[in-house]
């Protein structure tokens, strides 16, 4: 652990708001290790009811994408409307499809 | 995503010195104005983000401390129902100051670094934190005046450009509705009370009235951040647009239990469809946000103690972990 901070390391923080659903990112906290990283996670994020599960994983673990990419990653898919269904025209008669 | 990315804080600071790019900034403008949100790791112009920092962390210290002068009633709430729905109340206030944290941290300033910022009295909190509760009916006040006025600043922020700071505030106004809820429901029983037990609840409105005004800031002409911030969708309406709002809403919810609203000039304009109030005394305001309410060195004082006695236990716990994970390692 760097000597620089003496802060605790930071854990984003995931809920599962009930069974069925995937785990949603709703914030982050600091914690010293994984399991106060829970106690924090559960005592921040769901006072409510808000979930059934958590998942915490430290910060500095997330790859993510460059905002600066997005373009080169996303728009490609833009000119490809042949991947959705409404692309195909199908005669009014015909059902089920 | 909530990850604070130190390391462009650096590179921050290089290019502030550097004249920012027309173009990104012509962008970004655009973005704004066609109310799209804000990302941590999107470019985004250095003023907007120091005044986003400045503004969250502001509003987070305002949260924190804010659990100071109702803390001070816990221990003696007139019944268990009316204990546990303050601690509930205070245990949800030190909540919306982690949301606001940790959505702040995504701009790059460290927790600690607020942290110090508000310890040293450089960062400031909201004024009306200054004020003392002397009696029970101070909660309810508060509840009902101190936080109906937050919902009235915090609505609007759910749709502010910067993404991680309006999913925080989605968030807090959801809980925010039963601090209210709670505040006018103790005010409802005391005015329906002994003659005592109104004059009590009467006494706290007329304490927390003005205080609770001034939380919507100077007046719109004097509020020189205001036409920046409202252009970068960071606030959405002026401090006399939410100020006006919030007498017209308030108003008859003091008249329904039989209180009166301490303002002599209070009278309801049929042409504007609103109340006309009197002049809130900015001088006061103006000496609080400098430091100067009743219990301004209380408050600071409070919260150093807390940062200094809790010292020992962060590092301890941060020490076990390094231990615990300095043997796992071993062990594999």
């Amino acid at each position: 652990m760097s000597d620089a901070s003496k802060e605790w390391p930071l854990w984003e923080v995931f809920v599962r708001g009930k069974g069925g659903l995937s785990h949603r990112h709703v914030g982050s906290v600091h914690a010293a290790d994984a399991k106060m990283a829970l106690e924090h996670a559960r005592d921040t994020y769901t006072r409510r009811m808000e979930g059934v599960s958590l998942w915490v994983l430290p910060s500095a673990q997330i790859t993510s994408s460059d905002p600066g990419d997005a373009g080169a990653l996303f728009e490609p898919a833009e000119d490809k409307v042949y991947r959705h269904p409404t692309f195909y025209k199908i005669p009014d008669g015909i059902t089920h499809i | 995503m909530y990850t604070t990315d130190l390391s462009g804080k650096g590179k921050g600071k290089a290019e502030k010195a550097v004249a920012e790019d027309p173009a990104l900034v012509a962008a970004f403008e655009a973005r704004v104005a066609s109310d799209e949100f804000i990302e941590p790791k999107d470019w985004m112009p250095e003023a907007y983000r120091k005044t986003l920092v400045r503004q969250m962390s502001q509003h987070a210290h305002s949260e924190i401390v804010g659990m100071l002068p109702e803390g001070n009633w816990i221990t003696r709430a007139p019944n268990l129902r009316r204990k546990a729905i303050l601690l509930a109340k205070v245990q949800d206030e030190a909540g919306h100051g982690l949301y606001l944290y940790s959505a702040a941290e995504t701009l790059g300033t460290s927790r600690d670094e607020m942290t110090e910022a508000l310890l040293s009295g450089k960062a400031k909190y909201s004024t009306i934190f200054n004020y003392p509760t002397l009696t029970w009916a101070d909660i309810g006040a508060i509840g009902w005046l101190v936080d109906g006025a937050a919902i009235m600043n915090q609505v609007p922020l759910q749709r502010t450009s910067y993404g991680p700071y309006a999913r925080a505030m989605v968030r807090i106004c959801k809980e925010e509705s039963f601090h209210q809820r709670q505040g006018y429901e103790i005010m409802m029983h005391l005015a329906d009370g002994t003659d005592a037990q109104k004059r009590m609840a009467q006494d706290a409105l007329n304490r927390w009235w003005w205080p609770s005004l001034m939380m919507f800031g100077p007046p719109d002409d004097k509020s020189p951040n205001t036409e920046q911030s409202m252009r970068w969708r960071i606030k959405r309406d002026t401090n006399d647009e939410l100020r006006q709002k919030f007498v017209d809403i308030t108003v008859p919810q003091a008249e329904a239990i039989g209180l009166t609203v301490p303002d002599d000039k209070l009278v309801w304009n049929e042409e504007r469809g609103a109340y006309d109030f009197g002049e809130v005394d900015w001088e006061e305001f103006y000496a609080v946000v400098k430091g100067e309410g009743p219990v301004a060195k209380e408050r600071m004082q409070a919260r150093v103690k807390a940062w200094e006695d809790g010292e020992w236990v962060r590092d301890a716990a941060r020490v076990h972990a390094e231990k615990r994970a300095a043997a796992k390692l071993a062990a594999e």
